[in-house]
């Protein structure tokens, strides 16, 4: 079974239809890639699987369960994290007390007893690690450079231990390093057992990453399967030089 | 500072205050300062849901009144102990607050805003046309002139509205230092972030809400046996509106502290000034700081002060 | 029936001509809310400004209120524009404006109420003119004059904004402002400019808005707070940024209020709005013809 099924999702502004029909299923401990020019629907089909954005039709289902109704928080408690496109650090808060968040009102609930405070601080110092950013733990997020705001925008996603992370343009505006950097970091969680999905505009990391590619055109999806062939189908193809 | 420490000290002070103010053996003192401690209280409530959680409340009014009006409510039918009523006033108001949270709060704060302005100016037409208590032609409340425990009447008075000041405060630090306080400052910094961070935004604001109203409502309960004649205009006035804001504002919304300072600078220059020139001009330097500060000092005096202190450590 | 036939057309004349002065009042929050997503809730203060230039201007020189009113139009139309100005520098720019916006404005409606009062005093005033005071009578039915006359205005003041934000330039830019910034930049417009511009027109109608308010009722500065709910029950109730709308959603409202005055009495009146606004946000949030 599936970790997220999503069936014939559809999604209107108005008149104008962002999403149309959209079918997606993603396996637990894939690698998927989502690209797709601008425009495509991509951050709408990440909104409306997290619950932020209401779906006018469709069916969402994660781990099993059906997704509709429940609110964004809830679906965050059962294993769903997102990482946003613009960074949204918690400004008034430091690095440390933004990984905090996730900690105390996700991985608490589902606990029995919750983490005592020594174990909170430690685990935020291992997310701190993962991600590379010890030593910014004091620091308010104005204070940091945008790559480490785009890790802080991942650790705080992994803080929530997801099954499924929905990493949402983690990498624009870096430089080439800086991605290579990214991406291994998604691998290495990975392997660590997270199912993501990862959209991107940067190709090089996108077939870097992916195991499966996904295409996504105004809203409909037009091609699904390995990198390589997907790349070379000329519908693809088409899309992008057409942009 | 543990907590407990905290309200301790918080007593202590309290008790110094009170008996400090007895040898001064001057009514007008317990007068003036009753009013100053009602803003704290009002400032600290307005507080937890607008500086917190970053919700607005137009409205602190409304729930002043209701308390207020509980109060004469019971006068009329029967008599109540201050503390009860003040209890009471409390129940009444956070319902309210919970009810208004919980119709406007899945949507927009500015809705949730407008919906608090709008319902000072109903609540006031519901009691304006609510001849059991008066209406517009307003309620008489014989106050006792002597208290068994403190003497004089007013300082009984005086000494509850401390006793609920000391409750506010140790109640918004407490909130401020917890889970529940990392909660609020997540929606006021960013809702959306906040609900992907598993954070229950609606059930948080719904308790500020509540706690918010509930407390303000306990500040109005003591007011007709303060003042002795409830108008409707009075209770509703104007000053309760643009004080709960102005003084958060002015003082710094990201802590307890910002509601006491700004209440007892604003508070003791509004009783200076009442005296002195008139309350129209008063209130208009109010609106006039609460505007200048908004544009220039957002973060107010606490602001203002870090400024200054990391400025010197550079 | 015991119910008086006579009472009930009035009750729906009264109520419709009040709707029309309604949408005149609640146009401008229209613009800045519904369009510009500005709370300003301070919209009402500008209304009562403006009746009380109109009230100065009628009783030492006799001008008509009405006339005042589009005298002052370019007044406030600055005034507006220069408000955004500050809006836009202290807040928009960056992204802050809930809880300092709303203080703002919070902060000038009460300002300006005071002002008032410092001024003016609490007492009530009112203007004169030769409309208010004469009905116009069509069998049983009463058309009092100083109604009809502003909800006239005000279908005119409608029709002339539905024409400027449909057939202008400025005005498809203002409607587009709302929904993509990106491509009005591309259009060469400046999105600031296009927005300061249409909150200057916002408040411009709260000239009108205050003569005609005089008008229809003596005004004494706290008038103003009992139309904050009402302005903003419209705006939901009629939907966000739907002119059309705005106006449907007003005439509702001034029918409600008035059988309620005419059936429970005048004080209970200022209920109605609130109860009508919260009705509408916990149904029907996005109001009837909503975007």
């Amino acid at each position: 079974m599936p970790l997220l099924e999503v069936t014939g999702l559809s999604k209107r502004f108005g008149g104008f239809v962002a999403l149309d029909g959209i079918d997606l299923a993603i396996n637990q401990g894939e690698r998927v890639g989502l690209i797709g020019p601008n425009g495509s629907g991509k951050s709408t089909l990440v909104n409306c699987i997290c619950g932020t954005l209401v779906n006018e039709a469709g069916t969402v289902r994660f781990d099993g369960e059906h997704m509709d109704g429940l609110l964004t928080h809830e679906r965050t408690h059962r294993g769903m994290a997102r990482s946003f496109q613009l960074p949204r650090p918690f400004v008034t808060l430091t690095v440390a007390d933004n990984l905090r968040v996730p900690l105390l009102y996700t991985v608490n609930a589902r606990r029995r007893h919750s983490l005592k405070p020594a174990d909170l601080d430690a685990r935020c110092g291992e997310l701190l690690a993962l991600v590379g950013l010890t030593g910014k733990a004091a620091k308010l997020p104005r204070d940091l450079t945008q790559v480490e705001m785009r890790k802080l925008e991942l650790a705080r996603a992994m803080a929530a231990e997801p099954k499924l992370l929905l990493a949402d343009e983690a990498m624009a505006g870096l430089s080439q390093s800086e991605v290579d950097d990214i991406v291994s970091l998604l691998i290495r969680l990975n392997e660590g057992g997270v199912t993501i999905v990862l959209i991107e505009h940067i190709m090089r990391a996108v077939m870097r990453f992916s195991q499966r590619l996904v295409v996504l055109v105004s809203g409909k999806k037009i091609a699904d399967g390995g990198p390589d062939s997907v790349i070379r189908d000329p519908e693809v193809e088409r899309a992008y030089i057409g942009q | 500072m543990r907590n407990g420490l905290f309200f301790l000290l918080a007593v202590a002070v309290a008790i110094a205050v009170f008996f400090g103010a007895r040898m001064l053996n001057n009514d007008y003192v317990f007068f003036a300062g009753y009013t100053v401690l009602q803003f704290i209280l009002l400032a600290t409530a307005w507080n937890i849901l607008g500086g917190y959680t970053g919700y607005v409340n137009f409205g602190s009014a409304a729930f002043f009144a209701l308390g207020a009006y509980a109060t004469v409510f019971f006068y009329k039918l029967y008599p109540l102990p201050i503390p009860a009523l003040i209890v009471i006033a409390g129940i009444v108001s956070g319902i309210v607050g919970l009810g208004t949270g919980y119709l406007t709060l899945r949507l927009r704060g500015a809705f949730f805003a407008i919906a608090t302005l709008a319902l000072a100016v109903v609540l006031q037409t519901f009691v304006v046309n609510w001849d059991y208590v008066g209406g517009s032609r307003g309620a008489y409340i014989i106050r006792p002139t002597e208290n068994v425990l403190t003497g004089p009447y007013i300082q009984y008075l005086f000494l509850l509205m401390l006793a609920l000041v000391v409750l506010g405060l140790v109640c918004a630090r407490g909130i401020e230092r917890s889970q529940l306080g990392y909660g609020f400052a997540t929606i006021r910094d960013d809702e959306l972030a906040a609900e992907a961070c598993g954070v229950p935004t609606l059930r948080l604001k719904l308790v500020a809400t509540t706690l918010s109203g509930a407390l303000m409502g306990m500040a109005g309960a003591p007011f007709p046996y303060y003042i002795g004649y409830l108008q409707p205009s009075s209770a509703f006035g104007l000053e309760y509106a643009v004080n709960s804001i102005a003084m958060p504002m002015i003082g710094g919304t990201t802590s307890w502290v910002g509601p006491l300072i700004g209440a007892v600078l604003l508070g003791s220059l509004q009783q200076l000034a009442t005296v002195t020139i008139s309350s129209a001009v008063n209130l208009l330097i109010v609106g006039l700081l609460l505007v200048g500060f908004v544009i220039v000092a957002p973060n107010g005096i606490i602001g203002l002060v870090q400024e200054h202190l990391r400025g010197k450590r550079r | 029936m015991d119910l008086s036939y006579d009472l009930l057309i009035n009750a729906v004349i009264a109520g419709v001509l009040l709707g029309g002065f309604y949408a005149a009042v609640t146009i401008g929050v229209s613009i800045s809310f519904g369009i510009l997503d500005i709370v300003n809730i301070a919209h009402p203060a500008f209304i009562i400004l403006g009746s009380y230039i109109a009230y100065i201007l009628n009783i030492n020189f006799g001008i008509d209120p009405i006339l005042v009113s589009i005298v002052m139009l370019p007044v406030f139309y600055l005034l507006g524009a220069g408000i955004y100005q500050i809006y836009y520098e202290s807040f928009e720019r960056y992204g802050q404006e809930s809880l300092r916006g709303l203080s703002f404005f919070f902060g000038l409606l009460f300002i300006t109420e005071v002002l008032l009062i410092l001024a003016f005093g609490v007492d009530y005033r009112y203007v004169e003119a030769w409309y208010i005071g004469p009905s116009w009578h069509v069998g049983v039915m009463d058309f009092p004059l100083r109604m009809l006359v502003p909800c006239i205005v005000a279908l005119i003041l409608f029709a002339a904004l539905q024409l400027l934000l449909s057939q202008t330039f400025i005005g498809r830019a203002i409607s587009a402002v709302a929904q993509d910034q990106l491509a009005l930049r591309l259009m060469a417009a400046s999105p600031v400019r296009i927005k300061r511009i249409a909150f200057g027109i916002s408040i411009a109608t709260t000239a009108v808005a205050g003569a005609l308010l005089i008008i229809i009722q003596p005004v004494e500065p706290s008038v103003g707070r009992e139309y904050i709910g009402r302005v903003f029950a419209i705006c939901v109730l009629g939907g966000l940024g739907s002119l059309p709308g705005t106006v449907i959603g007003a005439m509702l409202l001034g029918i409600l209020e008035s059988f309620t005055a005419t059936f429970y009495g005048p004080s209970w009146a200022p209920a109605v709005s609130f109860g009508v606004l919260l009705l509408t946000l916990a149904f029907r949030p996005a109001g009837l013809l909503g975007r």
